[in-house]
């Protein structure tokens, strides 16, 4: 038991470690090894944590782990935008040059692992650990373009701004730590309802350091400005992994912060979630329509999402948590294919980054509008695709704890929000370029996977019941 | 067997049609996409027969029931079913997407398989919103109808197509998503997303007025109602021939469809306390829309506005039944006031569809919509000419076309209500005259204004086949009401008793 629990965390450390020794020994034309042991790493970790997610909740390892549904099922997701992100990165690296290679997925593997430590601590300081190891390789993973001043201020800019939350949500945690003598999370949760007063300004600290913690390393509003510039400047192809799975980690640590280790004080956070909902859902939305780049855009409808992601913790009960959970999932999915169009469209280092670059593709490639076409609606929540179903979920959850008036305001932001992502449909479909520009030869791999995500997005629109399922399951 | 899940195959039948033809033609092989459409239409129709022998004319219930569960974890059911107002909707819906495809035959060149594929696929989607009976099914369905519609105007459509399919999607996307909000507080009361399940529910006034106004804002855009209808002569002006014909003919019909399948049954009580609004502005877009249709000088601009006038028509039938029971205590007048709307809404499908592929014959030899660019075509197209005559003759309601039959239920029941709304209804009978024949002497009538139209050519057989369905079932529902008649009357009936009694607690 002891091991078994932390085998997808002990396969993943092994296989990363592998990959760092390949690159030392081998020769440079055979670091192309390094992407299969990432893969082989990720699939393995996966089948491991499929047969533990229908395991009881376990403690172990002197009550610093635990292993439960909830993570498990993150992990999980984890697991499937990173395989989508290395294979994306595969593609990519054919063209570019300039880039490592073989760092790419190394530190990737080590992210991953950052995440799985986080998700699976059930003490505060292994869940801080958890957070770094995750954060390190990404700050690195920006700056593997060293050579182009954007992506190095992105790093830069990111490793601050990164530095900053965490240190932020430290504090917060060392005042959790003041106030209940304990860093285990169920122990915390006990002292608090043992009717351990929360009127205190202490308290107020720690519940304000910890919501600014997450919101910043979501990107959420007010503690959002880093994300356009982190996005715009390093390559999509780290953009796609920095924006899927460690928002999907982060969830989990907001639900290990907020849910578990403060699970009467749900009215104690909820004002402020509110606020950080509305102002993400707002800002991001509003200030979308003005951008004429693609990757800021995608940013500032991550921003938004996150604004709506939220809503289900606010919620504030299980049918929220799920919507949640399904929420991030389809978001990671769908910031995965909009940055991986964006990736797969680009020429010898130069990025389909702007709006302008997808007119007339429908002329180009039917197919490749197509599935941008299913992403763009899929962002704006229109049905038949998913993303219409994760608005659902957290909406219907809103209006049965009576937060109608909430709920509406996200569906007007939402018709905002629509308003861009049609922009770009109407570049690839109405409009014509004015210089003929051929496609750039897309490898079989990366336009299979970029078929699948999108498709996805569609099927789970179709029969999004299984995976609602799922998320209601892990949660009981 | 079958016949259990006729509904879903008349949606999923299009839909794979279209998918089909854009999987297996490219653009190349225009021939194969056409024939699929073809095809695919043509089953439709047989299908449409079948539904229509096979539906018990006695019954007020939902017929052809398929329901399944489609998301357990939300409660949310595949639940399908048509009555009397659903099946006339689904019939129009496939007959008018088979004279779409014939239309396209000759005068869409480019892109043609897409084009086949999103009416297709419209047509899929269309049927669903009039057969869904949850209530998240078939707000699916009325939001994945904007996609392929929005693409129709954007690829297809004129010069400033851009401006009128952002317009579009906007307008309807922000109609309906407070319609979304009222849904998920129904199913809060409810507990269950079906719409039959919403009729029991018991609400206070203030849920109720803010439902009405939530479902009025998104089938008043749809309509559309003045003053919410500045999308429609945009959208319907810059749309191919085939996106206005589906535009004009079925989705203005689902805003009123919508009224009589929600906020009649669900909120009766804020539909009497806000009867007087609904019928000014219903008489507004009769008298005032009317007005402006007369002064258009783009053919397309001026069958538009015409389409709002006459939409005015189903939304005045509708909401002046409260007064009508109020004031002469009598169910069967109220009942004639509904029904009028609903065969108004039926004719002017027919009507509104005819005029707009005539116009797209026109303008695809032309290229130019404005009246003033034309002049005299009656010598050139003598055969065109006589089509469009009867045609606008149905628009302005001549007795013997259908238009008569619906505005007629419509004045003569709401004299009922009160003689002035009847008054100021009656005025449409000069109004459309005015702008339907003004135009058609300016177009049709006089000289031969330029040499352009000295060349024009007659119309082909295809298209002297639509124009005789067409002329078919516009003389055919003038003639014999009867038969749309007895489908609708006793929906409308149990409708009327649902709509009549008050739900507060």
């Amino acid at each position: 038991m002891y091991f078994a629990s932390a085998l997808p965390e002990i396969i993943i450390l092994t296989f990363a470690c592998l990959s760092l020794l390949a690159d030392c020994f081998l020769k440079k034309h055979f670091r192309q090894i390094n992407y299969y042991i990432a893969q082989t790493a990720l699939i393995l970790a996966a089948l491991a944590s499929i047969k533990l997610l229908n395991f009881p909740t376990v403690y172990t390892y002197s009550g610093m782990f635990s292993l439960d549904p909830i993570s498990t099922l993150l992990k999980l997701f984890i697991y499937i935008t990173s395989f989508f992100s290395f294979l994306y990165a595969r593609a990519f690296f054919e063209t570019e040059k300039n880039i490592p290679v073989a760092e790419y997925y190394v530190l990737g593997l080590f992210s991953v692992l950052g995440m799985m430590v986080m998700l699976s601590s059930e003490n505060l300081i292994p869940l801080f650990l958890g957070l770094e190891i995750l954060s390190l390789p990404l700050y690195a993973m920006i700056a593997l373009k060293r050579h182009n001043a954007i992506s190095a201020e992105a790093a830069m800019k990111y490793f601050i701004m990164g530095s900053f939350a965490s240190a932020m949500l430290l504090y917060g945690m060392s005042l959790l730590y003041g106030l209940t003598q304990s860093l285990n999370i169920h122990e915390i949760a006990n002292v608090f309802s043992q009717g351990m007063t929360t009127h205190n300004l202490v308290f107020a600290c720690a519940i304000v350091f910890i919501v600014s913690g997450i919101a910043f390393k979501l990107g959420a509003a007010p503690f959002h400005v880093w994300a356009p510039d982190i996005y715009h400047g390093a390559p999509s192809i780290m953009s796609l992994f920095l924006g899927s799975a460690p928002k999907i980690a982060i969830l989990g640590l907001t639900f290990k912060l907020l849910i578990q280790a403060m699970p009467d004080l749900q009215l104690q956070w909820r004002p402020l979630l509110i606020l950080v909902a509305l102002l993400s859902m707002g800002l991001g939305n509003i200030v979308a329509v003005a951008q004429t780049n693609l990757k800021r855009m995608l940013a500032y409808s991550s921003i938004a999402h996150m604004g709506y992601m939220s809503l289900g913790l606010i919620a504030g009960n299980q049918e929220g948590y799920a919507a949640c959970i399904f929420y991030i999932f389809t978001y990671a999915l769908m910031t995965l294919g909009g940055f991986a169009m964006i990736s797969i469209l680009s020429k010898s280092g130069i990025e389909a980054e702007s709006i302008a670059d997808f007119k007339g593709l429908n002329s180009k490639s039917p197919w490749l509008a197509f599935l941008m076409l299913l992403l763009m609606f899929s962002m704006a929540g229109v049905p038949p695709t998913v993303g219409f179903f994760a608005k659902l979920g957290v909406l219907t959850a809103l209006v049965n704890v009576n937060l109608v008036w909430l709920a509406t305001v996200a569906l007007i932001f939402a018709i905002i929000g629509a308003y861009y992502y049609i922009a770009v449909i109407k570049a690839m479909y109405f409009e014509s370029e004015s210089t003929p520009n051929p496609l750039p030869i897309i490898p079989l791999d990366a336009k299979i996977a970029i078929s699948t995500n999108a498709l996805l997005l569609l099927f789970l629109g179709f029969s999004p019941g299984f995976l609602f399922q799922l998320c209601q399951r892990v949660l009981i | 067997m079958f016949l259990h899940s006729i509904l879903s195959t008349l949606i999923f039948l299009p839909i794979s049609g279209g998918v089909a033809i854009l999987a297996f033609s490219n653009e190349h092989q225009g021939r194969r996409a056409k024939l699929i459409a073809l095809i695919s239409s043509l089953l439709s129709i047989s299908l449409c027969f079948l539904l229509y022998y096979r539906f018990d004319l006695t019954l007020p219930t939902m017929q052809f029931q398929e329901s399944s569960v489609w998301i357990q974890p939300l409660n949310i059911y595949y639940f399908l079913g048509i009555d009397g107002i659903s099946l006339p909707m689904i019939l129009l819906t496939c007959f008018i997407t088979l004279l779409v495809v014939l239309d396209a035959w000759h005068t869409i060149h480019e892109k043609i398989t897409q084009y086949l594929a999103a009416f297709l696929i419209m047509q899929g989607i269309i049927v669903g919103v009039f057969s869904a009976l949850d209530s998240i099914l078939f707000y699916v369905f009325w939001e994945a109808m904007l996609i392929p519609m929005y693409l129709a105007i954007g690829i297809w459509g004129s010069q400033n197509r851009f401006y009128a399919s952002i317009k579009f999607f906007i307008y309807t996307f922000f109609g309906s998503a407070l319609m979304l909000v009222a849904l998920l507080y129904l199913r809060y009361k409810a507990n269950s997303f079906s719409i039959l399940d919403f009729y029991s529910v018991q609400l206070n006034m203030l849920p109720q007025t803010l439902i009405f106004f939530a479902f009025l804002l998104a089938f008043a855009i749809k309509i559309p109602m003045f003053p919410v209808h500045t999308w429609l002569p945009d959208a319907h002006t810059e749309a191919p021939a085939g996106g206005s014909v589906i535009l004009a003919a079925i989705m203005l019909k689902i805003g009123a469809y919508g009224f009589l399948r929600f906020s009649f049954p669900i909120v009766p009580d804020a539909c009497k306390h806000f009867d007087l609004l609904l019928i000014i502005l219903s008489l507004f877009a009769i008298i005032y829309i009317g007005f402006i249709a007369i002064i258009q000088k783009d053919m397309k601009r001026l069958i538009a506005y015409s389409s709002i006038a006459h939409m005015g028509f189903v939304t005045l039938g509708c909401f002046s039944i409260y007064r009508i029971v109020e004031h002469s205590k009598n169910i069967s007048a109220a009942l004639m006031s509904i029904e009028g709307a609903m065969v108004q809404m039926v004719s002017h499908g027919f009507s509104s569809a005819a005029l707009f592929l005539g116009v797209g014959i026109l303008y695809h030899q032309l290229h130019t919509r404005l009246i003033k660019d034309y002049g005299g075509v009656a010598n050139t197209m003598p055969v065109f000419a006589a089509f469009f005559m009867l045609f606008m003759m149905a628009n302005v309601g001549l007795p013997g076309t259908s238009g008569f039959v619906g505005e007629f239920m419509v004045i003569l029941s709401s004299f009922q209500a009160n003689p002035w709304i009847a008054f100021l209804a009656t005025s449409t009978v000069v109004l459309s005259a005015a702008y339907s024949l003004w135009m058609y002497k300016r177009v049709f009538y006089g000289k031969v204004a330029n040499t352009t139209i000295s060349h024009l050519k007659d119309i082909k057989m295809i298209d002297m086949a639509n124009f005789s369905l067409l002329t078919l079932m516009i003389l055919g529902l003038g003639l014999y009401p009867d038969s749309l008649l007895k489908i609708l009357h006793p929906t409308i009936e149990h409708l009327l008793t649902l709509s009549l009694q008050s739900k507060l607690i």
